[in-house]
């Protein structure tokens, strides 16, 4: 018989073996990719390098312009993703907040390169000029349903017990939200702002028609501004060996910032959810 | 619980040494101990399972009926972190030595769940060929031929000879417990393991499924667990008494219902909790 | 006495009504900001390539000219349209298959103590930023691709047309493969979620029969789990579609009827990479510059059909298995 025990079994090592398999081939890149970055960024680093500007072999102005799109990304995008979260959460029993949702998730889906484009005709056309904000429009507007999303499902996660302990003692509902359901969703919370801010820190396709990159310092919020992910990109694409080994430095310090803040954002959600 | 119920149990029970090793027992189990993790759920059960006979399990919830019933046919395994010691006699060979795999042991050993568990995305056909079909019976006529016989025995043929290509989640709860009973005796087992299976149906379902099982015993060996206790003593020829754990008292029905010999037993049986 | 007292207590039930209204109102308006995004970026586009839709019209999607020298200017995007598509296609192919393994093997294989780090290394597969798998993919995967798939392939097998052109490791292949990287993390843990939700009582059934656990997987699970996987498989798509940074970076860049898929072994160019590449070269008010715009309609398009072809499949996976749990 074609399906004799044997075979059968047989069959079922080799599917095993086959699924294993596809886990070590998507993880094999992963660690050359680590590894590569390690090896090839680690000679770059230097008190100079992270600090000097591009003439003086360093890359300062993109590490400094990353920092401020993501002070400013988070100052625009933060406070809009976490209340429009709490409706869609707290208030969000309707055809309106259903409607919503789609469309958060459908925004958030968006390729980057779309994000920017806008922004462009949006800000830097009507400004006349590349600038930091419009960077951080354009990142915000990818941020803004990310936050969305996982400040909705934190606060969902809130026991509705809790919420009815606190307006039984006569508290308002939105005193309820707000000192009641935000501190008890504050883990989840700050979990998915981080993680979404760890996602725009690598955003580059947006940056490249927003903010165009500066070989100096900051200069204001409407002058163009440098970034490491566009330092990366602009190096990678040099033919001098010297300039693209800058851009392993930069890569180093760009996924060191977006690792870190991934593992130990993980790690401590982990270690909470034992306890 | 009172300190002496306690004390009843971690006597050791005479009734449970004293069966003795019969050479016609279908199913055997010897010292069977249980872990979850590092919980012990089953503690030392023994039990002997006679062929032609209907084999009720009964005891308050949590007392590890249902995981004693799936050490019959391995399917406690499939749980995480689970654990088991002693051994299961199937015609007098232990199902758990190293080179039985469960798959095999399955086929002779059926098993018919809490809640109805057709194949969602089969047709009432598929379903009760499923299993055919992994061994590789692809002749349609021979096919047809054990669906319908299976289908017959289940006393399901007439109500759905007509929609066999239908969803096995298309028809009613009793009739898709009737169906997963097709499905087990199509494989024509040897032992039928029932976890309480009318648990999730209505009384009338619950009535069919019962004069079914009467009647499978013409051929399987069936053991049935069962929260019931007027379902144990309407349908079976042995009945087990377990609590915590432990088997606490096994006999023939009626003996157990009438003469319980274990004062436990006794308060189970007169209700006096559970 | 009793009066005031009711006076009191209206007044707070008043002041509270507004309290709470207010903060309703105000969330409400603000979580318009998804619809406000949408609609800008809707706006933006649309009454950006007004311009190169009127100048060319439909020519503009099927032509596949590109000349962007002022007076003489000809845009027509249909190479980038199709080399979006062959590189989505390739990231499916390659892509779907591992996902769907390692989704198989987290749910339903893997020891309890390997599924946590395991879906946590796929998970940073995502965290890594797009230009770093480009820098990566320059400098290192691109030879992988190379010297062990593309020499060999062209070598004994360069007769055939979609395999002709001497391989460079910068094309259509190496972009596809690289996005092929990139979607699985999507693709994996969503489906994961999909098989995790098949209800216990299915592989119980199965299992019960006599099926081995690759039979349990293959005719139960999966086929339970089918239309959950398709959704998986379209935000893949979306994903790969819309990847901007590492396509640039690999794909070699041709322009206009250079660019036509015609082998996976040669350069071309996506509809994205197209934006990332010349956009800077377009200077405002320019019919160049509403080409871009144009570009990123397309774009635009494709992925709310997708999304929305997903969103679809997703909420009724979702409702439909809702019911049959039941």
């Amino acid at each position: 018989m074609m399906n004799s025990y044997g075979f059968r079994k047989f069959k079922n090592r080799l599917f095993f073996a086959i699924c294993a398999i596809c886990v070590v081939i998507a993880v094999v890149p992963l660690a050359s990719i680590i590894f590569e970055v390690a090896k090839r960024g680690v000679p770059q680093l230097s008190w100079t390098f992270i600090t000097a500007t591009n003439g003086n072999s360093g890359i300062g102005p993109a590490i400094q312009g990353t920092l401020i799109l993501i002070g400013l990304t988070s100052i625009i995008g933060i406070p809009i993703g976490v209340l429009s979260g709490i409706y869609l959460s707290e208030f969000g029993n309707n055809k309106y907040a259903q409607n919503l949702r789609t469309i958060n998730n459908i925004i958030a889906q968006f390729p980057s390169i779309i994000v920017g484009i806008t922004i462009y005709g949006l800000i830097v056309l009507t400004m006349g000029s590349f600038s930091a904000i419009a960077g951080s429009i354009a990142l915000a507007f990818i941020l803004i349903p990310i936050v969305t999303r996982t400040t909705e499902e934190s606060l969902k996660l809130v026991p509705n017990n809790i919420r009815e302990a606190s307006l039984a003692l006569g508290a308002h509902n939105w005193r309820t939200t707000l000192s009641v359901v935000l501190p008890a969703a504050k883990n989840g919370l700050l979990t998915g702002v981080l993680l979404a801010v760890a996602r725009i820190t690598g955003e580059t396709a947006p940056l490249i028609i927003t903010i165009l990159g500066n070989r100096y310092f900051f200069q204001g919020l409407d002058k163009p501004l440098a970034a490491l992910p566009l330092e990366i990109w602009k190096d990678a694409l040099q033919p001098y060996a010297e300039t693209q080994a800058q851009g392993w430095g930069a890569a180093l310090i760009l996924i060191l910032m977006v690792l870190i803040i991934n593992i130990t954002v993980r790690l401590a959600s982990r270690s909470r959810m034992k306890a | 619980m009172t300190s002496t119920q306690e004390q009843n149990i971690s006597k050791p029970k005479p009734d449970q040494l004293q069966q003795e090793i019969d050479p016609t027992a279908k199913m055997r189990a010897i010292n069977v101990d249980v872990w979850f993790g590092k919980k012990q759920v089953l503690k030392s059960v023994n039990l002997t399972v006679k062929p032609n006979t209907v084999t009720a399990i009964i005891g308050p919830s949590g007392c590890g009926k249902s995981t004693f019933l799936r050490c019959f046919n391995r399917m406690h395994e499939l749980a995480p972190n689970a654990k088991m010691a002693g051994q299961i006699l199937l015609d007098g060979k232990d199902i758990y030595e190293r080179q039985i795999d469960p798959v095999q042991i399955r086929r002779r050993v059926g098993m018919v769940f809490q809640k109805p568990n057709p194949f969602p995305t089969m047709s009432i056909y598929d379903n009760v060929a499923a299993g055919l079909k992994l061994t590789g019976t692809k002749k349609s006529k021979l096919l047809d031929e054990i669906v319908r016989h299976s289908l017959e025995q289940a006393t399901l043929w007439d109500e759905v000879k007509d929609d066999l290509k239908k969803s096995g989640t298309s028809i009613s709860g009793g009739q898709q417990q009737r169906l997963c009973i097709a499905r087990a005796i199509a494989l024509q087992p040897e032992v039928i393991l029932m976890d309480e299976p009318c648990s999730a149906l209505d009384p009338i379902a619950t009535a069919k499924i019962e004069k079914l099982v009467i009647e499978l015993k013409q051929e399987y060996a069936v053991v049935i667990v069962t929260h019931n206790m007027q379902q144990a003593s309407r349908i079976s020829d042995y009945t087990a008494f377990m609590y915590l754990g432990e088997l606490i008292e096994f006999g023939e029905t009626r003996q157990i219902f009438e003469k319980p010999k274990n004062k436990l037993t006794e308060k189970y049986i007169t209700g006096e909790f559970g | 006495m009793k009066s005031p007292n009711k006076q009191q207590i209206q007044k707070t039930i008043k002041f509270k009504i507004t309290g709470d209204n207010l903060f309703k109102t105000l969330t409400t308006i603000i979580a318009a900001s998804a619809l406000i995004i949408l609609f800008i970026t809707g706006y933006t586009l649309v009454k950006g390539s007004i311009p190169v839709v009127q100048n060319f019209g439909l020519s503009f999607f099927f032509g596949q000219q590109w000349n962007p020298v002022e007076g003489g200017e000809v845009f027509g995007i249909l190479p980038y349209i199709l080399g979006t598509l062959a590189t989505s296609g390739i990231a499916l192919l390659i892509g779907v298959p591992l996902s769907l393994g390692i989704a198989i093997f987290l749910v339903e294989m893997a020891p309890r103590s390997l599924r946590v780090p395991i879906s946590y290394l796929v998970e940073l597969l995502a965290a890594v930023p797009s230009v770093i798998y480009g820098l990566w993919g320059l400098s290192v995967f691109r030879y992988w691709i190379l010297n062990y798939i593309e020499i060999p392939i062209s070598t004994y097998l360069g007769w055939i047309p979609i395999f002709s052109g001497t391989p460079r490791g910068l094309d259509i292949f190496t972009a596809g493969v690289i996005l092929a990287i990139m979607i699985i993390p999507t693709v994996a843990s969503i489906s994961k979620e999909v098989l995790t939700a098949v209800p216990n009582s299915i592989r119980e059934g199965a299992y019960s029969i006599g099926a081995t656990k690759w039979e349990v997987i293959k005719r139960w699970v999966l086929s339970y789990g089918r239309s959950g996987i398709f959704g998986a498989i379209i935000l893949g798509l979306g994903r790969a579609v819309g990847e901007t940074m590492a396509v640039t970076m690999l794909i070699g860049n041709a322009t206009g009827t250079s660019a036509m898929p015609k082998s996976l072994f040669q350069s071309g160019q996506t509809l994205a990479s197209s934006i990332a590449n010349g956009f800077m070269e377009a200077t405002s008010g320019s019919l160049k510059l509403s080409t871009y715009l144009g570009i990123g309609l397309t774009l635009l398009i494709m992925s709310l059909l997708i999304n929305v072809g997903a969103h679809l499949v997703m909420t009724r996976v979702f409702k439909v298995k809702g019911g049959a749990v039941e």
